[in-house]
């Protein structure tokens, strides 16, 4: 501040340097963003949407037939057997509750860390959240045999003198996944309130006026409102911040308060929720690219957000990739001969390739590629890395609970686990219920926080110029 | 009561603005000139926007520390009851006493969250008289805009300050356009 003004051409050429490329492309402004995002939902739905639909929901419905079968006959319809006592079903159940920690991150951590970008993918990320969640919660339910007993996991007061053994790791995931669950649809329904009250002020049928108009609370757009709406999307983002990361920690005692070798480690909370973040970020990107390109949401969802997006899976991966390399140190410089040997089996055991395809290739090297930008902007490329990151943390989780199990302490009872069709069709029967879900929400609820949006539009900081202007009074579009 | 020369109840007097920025002064102005029963809507939140209204912190946060209280303290009660003082058994040869507490820390973690949660949920709500079926603000065909691209400035005819002339005077010279009165029914 030596007094002197700097010449008008040094001080445009350093804010052309050091400006930021717009969240929202082309200048859209609000309207465009409330017809375009609002369209998706007002338009009768398209004959993609019913072929899509159709399919998943058929999946779906054969899952479900999968889960009253298993019900009905028993856990015997599954492969598990001594000494694989837990195989798919956890598999399933850790690896769909990973994949709904992206979109805690998305709306909590993010929005704490006030990255604006978060704005245009939190909406769906938290759909996502709540429908992982919900494939989850099945798998522990239906996989202790007698399914009509799962009442004895709440505290209920009951003249069977039942009460909870609060001491159990199990007991904690109970309450882990069920307020995380809660809180999530508590999170998802606040931000969801002023984006029903645009539908209702769109609507044009009766029943769709009552509908929104009913979920929308009667919300106004009043300052005096928002204020204390603020607030509670700022304490509910700061409640769920420590909760996700307690979440997949609970999920990862069930294993780490064992005694087993592979399971009985320190370093699997931060490991655990380091690759649910990672699962859970490739999975938002598989329903993104697709959604973006099918909705024309270009503008919207722009490749910054598909760049960051990447760099988060880098940095996540790598985080993987450190808590593997860390395992097989441990177990090295234990001296412990069961560590030794459980993880010697890990990579030329009965489930080799799963390490070398799964751990290996898909979540440890194809990553890496997002080291260099042309990657992480190719869309093709993103695509495929997150398929093969989607498949490695199944491979992943399935390794770590049946590939701690297939050999334990007695060589005779040692045996592989061979999944049965019930058990492969329950699993897919999931990936249906997810996928139909997803395509129900997109197609009745705004997949983009409209309200959210438009604050990462410049016009929407009170201190923009006036009168607002997104062209100059000649009719040029104003650099 | 103000009341129109066809008997309607007056809520209040609002005006549209063309911008964030705009109603943004606007507001300032407002405050400036001593009104209490007003209030600005618009599409999303406005960056400062309380403070240019006047307007405190939110105090939601003390149902918030209030939901997470008991929340601990539900788990607290839950978990010890049983154990040390109605069964102390041992379980997992960990203490029945106090200090099997390492062992109860999540369920405590949890149900504190989940409560906290529940409160602010229902805080929001509660403190801006949610859910409601109508408001009078929706009797203005143009406020439908609100939710989409509208910014609009209201001043109510409870304020002690509000009389036709002088509000209307204060909106248009704080540039608002379509200014109206705005019926209770």
């Amino acid at each position: 501040m030596d007094g002197a003004a700097a010449p008008q051409q040094t001080v445009q050429e350093a804010e052309r340097q050091i400006r930021r490329i717009p969240l929202v492309l082309n200048r859209r402004n609000f309207n465009w963003l409330t017809e375009r995002i609002s369209g998706v939902v007002e338009q009768p739905a398209p004959r993609w949407w019913w072929v899509a639909f159709t399919v998943t929901a058929s999946v779906a419905s054969f899952g479900l037939f999968c889960i009253g079968y298993l019900i009905s006959t028993g856990v015997g319809t599954w492969g598990n057997q001594v000494p694989v006592g837990w195989a798919w079903d956890i598999t399933n159940f850790v690896f769909w509750i990973g994949i709904g920690h992206a979109g805690t991150l998305i709306s909590a951590i993010l929005f704490l860390l006030r990255q604006k970008w978060r704005t245009s993918i939190n909406r769906s990320a938290e759909a996502m959240t709540l429908f992982a969640v919900i494939c989850a919660a099945i798998f522990p339910g239906i996989h202790v045999g007698r399914f009509w007993m799962a009442w004895y996991l709440a505290p209920v007061p009951n003249n069977w003198a039942i009460w909870q053994n609060f001491r159990s790791p199990l007991m904690w995931d109970v309450f882990a996944v069920s307020t995380y669950f809660t809180v999530s649809v508590l999170f998802w329904y606040t931000g969801l309130v002023p984006d029903l009250a645009t539908l209702r002020d769109r609507a044009t049928t009766k029943i769709r006026k009552f509908l929104f108009g009913f979920f929308a609370l009667g919300w106004r757009g009043s300052n005096r409102n928002w204020r204390h709406y603020e607030m509670a999307y700022l304490l509910l983002a700061g409640l769920s911040t420590p909760l996700v990361l307690s979440v997949h920690s609970v999920v990862s005692f069930d294993f780490a308060t064992s005694i087993l070798p592979t399971w009985h480690t320190t370093i699997f909370p931060p490991y655990f929720v380091a690759g649910a973040i990672f699962g859970g970020f490739a999975m938002v990107l598989t329903l993104l690219i697709p959604a973006r390109a099918i909705f024309k949401l270009y503008d919207v969802i722009t490749p910054q957000h598909i760049d960051k997006m990447a760099k988060i899976i880098l940095l996540t991966g790598s985080f993987v990739g450190y808590a593997y390399t860390m395992e097989f140190f441990v177990a090295w410089y234990s001296g412990n001969a069961y560590e030794r040997f459980a993880f010697w089996n890990r990579i030329f055991g009965p489930y080799w390739w799963y390490w070398w395809f799964g751990m290996l290739f898909c979540n440890v090297l194809s990553p890496q590629l997002f080291w260099f930008r042309w990657c992480r902007y190719n869309i093709l490329v993103v695509f495929f890395v997150c398929m093969c990151v989607n498949a490695g943390m199944w491979f992943e989780r399935f390794i770590i609970i049946a590939g701690g199990l297939v050999r334990d302490f007695l060589p005779s009872s040692w045996r592989v686990f061979h999944p049965t069709w019930v058990d492969i069709w329950t699993y897919i029967g999931t990936l249906g219920i997810f996928t139909s879900l997803f395509l129900l929400f997109i197609r009745f609820l705004p997949m983009i926080a409209m309200s959210e949006v438009k604050t990462a539009i410049p016009e929407a900081d009170p201190h923009h110029e006036l009168p607002p202007q997104s062209v100059s009074p000649d009719g040029k579009e104003r650099a | 009561m103000t009341t129109t020369p066809y008997g309607h109840r007056v809520y209040a007097m609002a005006a549209e603005y063309p911008s964030a920025a705009a109603l943004y002064e606007a507001a300032k102005r407002v405050r400036d000139t001593g009104f209490r029963r007003w209030d600005v809507f618009s599409p999303f939140p406005i960056h400062g926007m309380d403070e240019a209204m006047g307007l405190g912190k939110s105090w939601l946060s003390g149902w918030v520390l209030f939901g997470g209280v008991s929340g601990f303290l539900t788990a607290a009660l839950i978990e010890f009851g049983p154990s040390w003082f109605l069964y102390p058994l041992d379980v997992h040869g960990k203490p029945w006493n106090f200090f099997t507490v390492p062992a109860f820390f999540p369920i405590m973690f949890e149900l504190t969250v989940l409560l906290a949660a529940f409160a602010a949920f229902f805080a929001w709500q509660g403190m801006n008289g949610l859910p409601r079926w109508n408001h009078p603000m929706f009797n203005w065909q143009r406020f439908s805009r609100v939710t989409n691209d509208g910014f609009f400035l209201a001043i109510e005819a409870r304020d002690p300050r509000f009389t036709e002339n002088s509000v209307r005077q204060l909106l248009e010279e704080t540039g608002g356009q379509h200014i109206t009165i705005v019926h209770e029914d």
